[in-house]
């Protein structure tokens, strides 16, 4: 604070914008920057999912945590009970509809 | 070989076409072999800035369609030889801009020029990418401001991401240009400080160009700042700035204006 804010006894503004920004951007950074990563990857594990059981596109969830040092993926694959039966080979890699 | 660099920023009006006009006259005048290229399709204005509007006779789109050949295009400064200008067609459409046809041109300047300096238009759209695509390095022109911080965080990202540097797993020199400044106005905390912004950016720093008369009278006739008025604060800027993209260790200082006694006791102060 300089002499003349002690004068004026006002709050400075530059400290707030810095703020400001800092926590925008943290919070933007994460989102931009894992979309791109995050849609593909969804795209793919769903393809190899879909190869072998028959699972609704919306029971697959992926999440991708940033932490400092370590960032965890994780993915959350809702089995139906009878998947498994209706395992199809080759061919069959589209994503099936519900029965 | 040359060196292809971008001039960019996401936001508009923070002084991508001043600083492209004006770095490629600092390095042209360092004896460098420069040619600026507009990528504002619809909007030019590098033409106006440097006082080439009224001999645009091919541009950019002309050129990538295989209507004129590069030669044809390019107008030479008349003030400066090294220093030529590829301008931005006024009245097409930005899609008249193909990928494969801006990779040929730039390829084909590399050649000729020493630096290839590319002015984005603003936005993260087709254009600002066309723009950076070729990119070896970038200078990201950035206001002491927030939304200016905010938008050249976004291009950063993209830098990393949508060049074809990027594309191939390769590095791309990023820069940070702060324009617009006020060290007054800064020190007394009503504007971020050119330490805030670096420290938010995280990108190393070209160069810190003072808010300045000289950048709008250069403008109104046509001149790049450092060709118009060579030994004012913002200019004594740009060519350090200038030294600092051919490698040169040049110490960042900010240039300040000459001003009375009087106007250095209260401080300058911008309107």
């Amino acid at each position: 604070m300089n002499l003349l804010e002690f004068f004026r006894g006002k709050k400075t503004t530059a400290p707030v914008a810095r703020d400001r920004l800092q926590v925008l951007l943290a919070h933007e950074r994460s989102v931009i920057g894992k979309s791109d990563l995050l849609a593909t990857l969804q795209e793919e594990i769903l393809a190899v999912i879909a190869r072998h059981i028959k699972v609704d596109r919306d029971a697959v969830q992926i999440k991708l945590d940033r932490g400092a040092t370590v960032s965890t993926l994780e993915i959350d694959v809702e089995v139906p009970l009878n998947a498994a039966k209706v395992f199809r080979p080759a061919g069959g890699s589209g994503i099936a509809a519900p029965v | 070989m040359g060196k292809v660099l971008v001039v960019t920023s996401g936001k508009g009006g923070v002084g991508k076409t001043t600083s492209t006009a004006a770095l490629g006259a600092a390095l042209a005048r360092g004896g460098e072999n420069v040619v600026v290229i507009d990528f504002d399709v619809g909007l030019r204005n590098l033409d106006l800035v440097m006082g080439a509007e009224r001999r645009v006779v091919f541009d950019l789109i002309n050129v990538v369609q295989g209507d004129a050949k590069l030669a044809q295009a390019l107008i030479r400064d008349k003030r400066i030889d090294t220093l030529s200008l590829l301008p931005a067609s006024q009245t097409r459409d930005k899609d008249a801009l193909t990928t494969e046809g801006v990779d040929k041109v730039i390829a084909e300047l590399k050649e000729k020029f020493d630096w290839v300096i590319c002015d984005s238009p603003a936005g993260i759209e087709r254009g600002a990418l066309l723009a950076m695509r070729n990119a070896d390095v970038a200078v990201v022109v950035t206001n002491p401001e927030v939304s200016s911080v905010r938008d050249s965080d976004r291009i950063i990202g993209m830098l990393d991401s949508k060049t074809l540097r990027a594309e191939r797993g390769e590095r791309i020199d990023k820069h940070l240009l702060v324009t617009r400044y006020d060290a007054g106005r800064a020190a007394r905390n009503e504007m971020l400080k050119v330490e805030d912004v670096l420290e938010i950016l995280s990108i190393p720093l070209l160069g810190i160009i003072p808010e300045s008369e000289e950048v709008l009278k250069a403008s109104n006739v046509g001149s790049p700042v450092t060709l118009n008025n060579p030994n004012s604060a913002p200019s004594r800027a740009y060519f350090d700035a200038a030294k600092r993209l051919r490698g040169e260790a040049v110490d960042v200082v900010i240039p300040l204006e000459r001003t009375g006694f009087i106007g250095r006791l209260f401080g300058r102060r911008v309107a």
